[in-house]
């Protein structure tokens, strides 16, 4: 069935976008992003290490989107700053918008990424902002030229699993955008309920990467994605409070 | 002259380029991106750039991230 993922020039068959953070091995990354079926992984931007013996860089195909991030950033100045570094790496136009003023708990500067999103959409950037649950920032996005809506489903690694159903779902509903869920993902029945509302994808880095095994975490949330969406595509029947017999309540042996 | 890399104080020679910045710290310059003076230098440049003293760099690469 034919159901891709449209952002920017891209069009995604999967719809697991991965981060690669946090990995025990770097090396494992391929694996992860082969078990997965993830098309999209992020990275951040940092001074260079002259001691690191090794690039993230390497283990990422070329094939993969690249997906920066502008962590770092306190506000929407620092974020456009990376940004235009980002892009001069010459690896595409997508930039994930990440304003985090908070060292605690992580949470995003919803005002400084709508700034942030204004001037980077003017300048051709593909932009994904990272915020929080909120209907009115997501419309501010959207009129601001962002390409999608990643609301957190809770706090940066903390693998709380997805928390602002709620809210996310009246974000599905009233934006015309695809709405990503990043941030806070713990286990793949997660990302299956984000995905059941109607969510366009799911972003997941801290639970794949500090599984027992990444490869297999990676597999199991590639299926998750993948049967949420299918659940969602399939239009699941209503809830009732009666029971609704399976077989006619007639015709029994013995009446 | 003076510059500073990333934050420290480098001594390089008078009308060092940039290209020869980064061979000098063991970089290679495709995997890298350059701030000077707070304006991003695309790597088409960075053969041509020439450092003046009191120069700030930013050498920056991707690393690992969500």
């Amino acid at each position: 069935m034919d159901d891709y993922l449209e952002i920017g020039n891209e069009k995604l068959s999967s719809r697991l976008f991965t981060g690669s953070g946090k990995y025990h091995d770097d090396s494992i990354i391929p694996d992860v992003l082969k078990s997965s079926g993830s098309q999209v992984i992020t990275v951040a931007l940092r001074r260079v290490d002259l001691n690191a013996e090794t690039n993230v860089m390497n283990h990422i195909p070329k094939e993969t989107v690249l997906l920066p991030n502008t962590s770092g950033a306190r506000n929407a100045e620092e974020a456009v700053r990376i940004a235009r570094l980002a892009r001069s790496a010459g690896c595409g136009d997508w930039i994930k918008i990440e304003v985090i003023p908070d060292n605690r708990y992580l949470m995003p500067d919803g005002h400084e990424t709508v700034k942030a999103t204004e001037i980077l959409a003017k300048e051709g950037f593909v932009v994904l902002p990272y915020v929080n649950a909120d209907l009115i920032i997501a419309k501010q996005l959207e009129s601001a030229g962002a390409a999608a809506v990643m609301p957190l489903g809770s706090a940066i690694g903390s693998n709380r699993g997805f928390r602002t159903e709620e809210i996310v779902r009246i974000i599905i509903e009233d934006v015309n955008l695809p709405i990503i869920v990043d941030a806070g993902i713990g286990k793949p029945s997660d990302a299956v309920r984000a995905m059941e509302m109607g969510a366009a994808a799911c972003l997941v880095n801290t639970a794949i990467a500090v599984a027992d095994d990444p490869v297999l975490m990676g597999k199991a949330f590639g299926n998750a994605v993948k049967a949420g969406r299918e659940g969602f595509l399939a239009g699941p029947g209503a809830q009732k409070l009666n029971a609704s017999a399976s077989s006619p309540l007639t015709g029994f042996l013995d009446e | 002259m003076q510059i500073i890399v990333n934050g420290e104080d480098l001594t390089v020679s008078e009308g060092i380029k940039l290209i020869d910045l980064l061979l000098k710290k063991d970089l290679n310059p495709e995997k890298v991106v350059v701030e000077l003076n707070l304006n991003v230098i695309p790597f088409s440049e960075f053969e041509v750039v020439m450092l003046k003293d009191g120069d700030k760099v930013e050498i920056l690469n991707f690393v690992g991230g969500g």
